[in-house]
């Protein structure tokens, strides 16, 4: 199975073995992920504005792209596919952004959001399929007690992301499961852990990463992972007293596949 | 002023899409908000603001700089009126205006550290500034 690829700035920097993990254990599984070429920085944060036109255009080209190669869009980040998701749902169902984004571009064919945005972990449920992962696993994680940090971005709006159900989200624990681990389920999991403010009100930002940490900590879980670059240096940065390590999840999976 | 008050109150239902005469002002945008604590006006009090056409106090609040954009507020409301959208489009109001940015570039060097990711860096140029 191919995808098009979309990777975003921090995996090319600061994230480099979330995207770098991705790869090996896709390879792995039988998954290929062409980078889209000449690719733009999605601007990591949804303009909600309706009247917000040119900051959402990088995403619009990119969706574009990978409808060009008739792919769908592989997203690993969940920021890149937050914007990416919202993006191509407005293209889809709102007119009003709709002309005025294809009238900037001007692309042979009008952009109306035809590509899927599926993140790596919906490719692994719906395309290699968890049964399938749990086969190819050569070094299942035994005894580890990992907490799944879904976080905002994944799950929220749920009517736009539809990725699982945004209150009681099971995917990240399949996957735990799914790599041998033992997945612990804490209240805090699906919060915002602040990430977004952590520059401007350290304060706030220790605020919400003491309470998640807490959450773990008090549910039995020994270590957390993460999706998003963001909530990674966040809860790291920003722990005060409780503090689990956290790791991206392509890390484990590439431990558990024999590919790190 | 009342009435620069209500083509601003306009403009921000434009730009939102928001209807907040929707809300049934049950208060769950707000008991769900992270950032209760340190907002003055709290999500459920923007839709009454914006409703009231009291968009100038909105403006002049900290509280536009203290939304974590977690959309808590949207997934949770039983009216779906998506208050973070006006949180949203009020700030646009305030940082649209020439100098009015409430980050700028230069303010970064002095906000870094080693591992801060660029993730960080463009989301607050997003939101902060334009
Ligand atoms: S949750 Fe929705 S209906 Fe309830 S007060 Fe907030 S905006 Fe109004
Ligand atoms: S999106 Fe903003 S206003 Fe809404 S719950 Fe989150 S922090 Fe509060």
């Amino acid at each position: 199975m191919n995808f098009s690829y979309y990777p975003g700035c921090t995996l090319k920097t600061k994230a480099k073995e979330l995207d770098m993990y991705a790869r090996k254990s896709a390879e792995a599984l039988g998954v290929t992920m062409e980078e889209l070429e000449n690719w733009q920085c999605c601007g990591a944060v949804y303009p909600m504005a309706e009247d917000e036109i040119a900051t959402k255009l990088s995403a619009v080209r990119a969706l574009a792209a990978a409808k060009e190669k008739k792919q769908d869009l592989l997203t690993l980040c969940s920021a890149c596919h937050h914007v990416l998701k919202r993006v191509n749902d407005d293209m889809k169902n709102n007119e009003y952004i709709r002309t005025r984004a294809n009238n900037y571009l001007k692309l042979d064919e009008a952009y109306e959001g035809e590509t899927n945005v599926v993140h790596y972990l919906e490719m692994l449920r719906d395309t290699v399929g968890f049964d399938n992962l749990k086969k190819a696993v050569v070094n299942p994680l035994k005894g580890r007690k990992i907490g799944a940090f879904y976080g905002c971005l994944l799950l929220r709006p749920s009517g736009v992301m539809a990725f699982d159900n945004a209150e009681n989200p099971t995917i990240i624990e399949d996957f735990i499961k799914a790599i041998g681990a033992t997945p612990v389920v804490f209240p805090c999991r699906n919060e915002c852990c602040g990430g977004y403010i952590a520059m401007d009100d350290k304060a706030a930002a220790q605020k919400q990463v003491e309470r998640i940490m807490d959450s773990a900590v008090e549910h039995g879980a020994e270590e957390l992972i993460t999706a998003c670059p963001l909530c990674m240096y966040n809860l790291d940065a920003n722990a005060t007293c409780h503090k689990l390590p956290v790791r991206y999840f392509t890390e484990l999976l590439a431990e558990a596949l024999g590919v790190k | 002023m009342h009435d620069t008050n209500k083509d601003m109150a306009e403009q921000v239902i434009r730009m939102s899409g928001v209807n907040p005469r929707k809300c049934m002002k049950c208060g769950k945008c707000s008991g769900t908000c992270p950032a209760y604590d340190e907002m003055e006006y709290h999500p459920h009090q923007f839709v009454a603001m914006v409703e009231k056409g009291r968009i100038e106090e909105l403006m002049a609040s900290k509280s536009l700089y203290k939304c974590l954009s977690c959309f808590a507020c949207v997934e949770r409301c039983p009216r779906n009126v998506e208050p973070a959208k006006l949180v949203e489009a009020v700030r646009l109001l305030v940082i649209r205006q020439q100098g009015k940015n409430y980050l700028k570039a230069e303010d970064l060097p002095a906000l870094l550290d080693e591992k801060i990711p660029q993730q960080a860096l463009v989301s607050a140029m997003r939101k902060y500034s334009k």
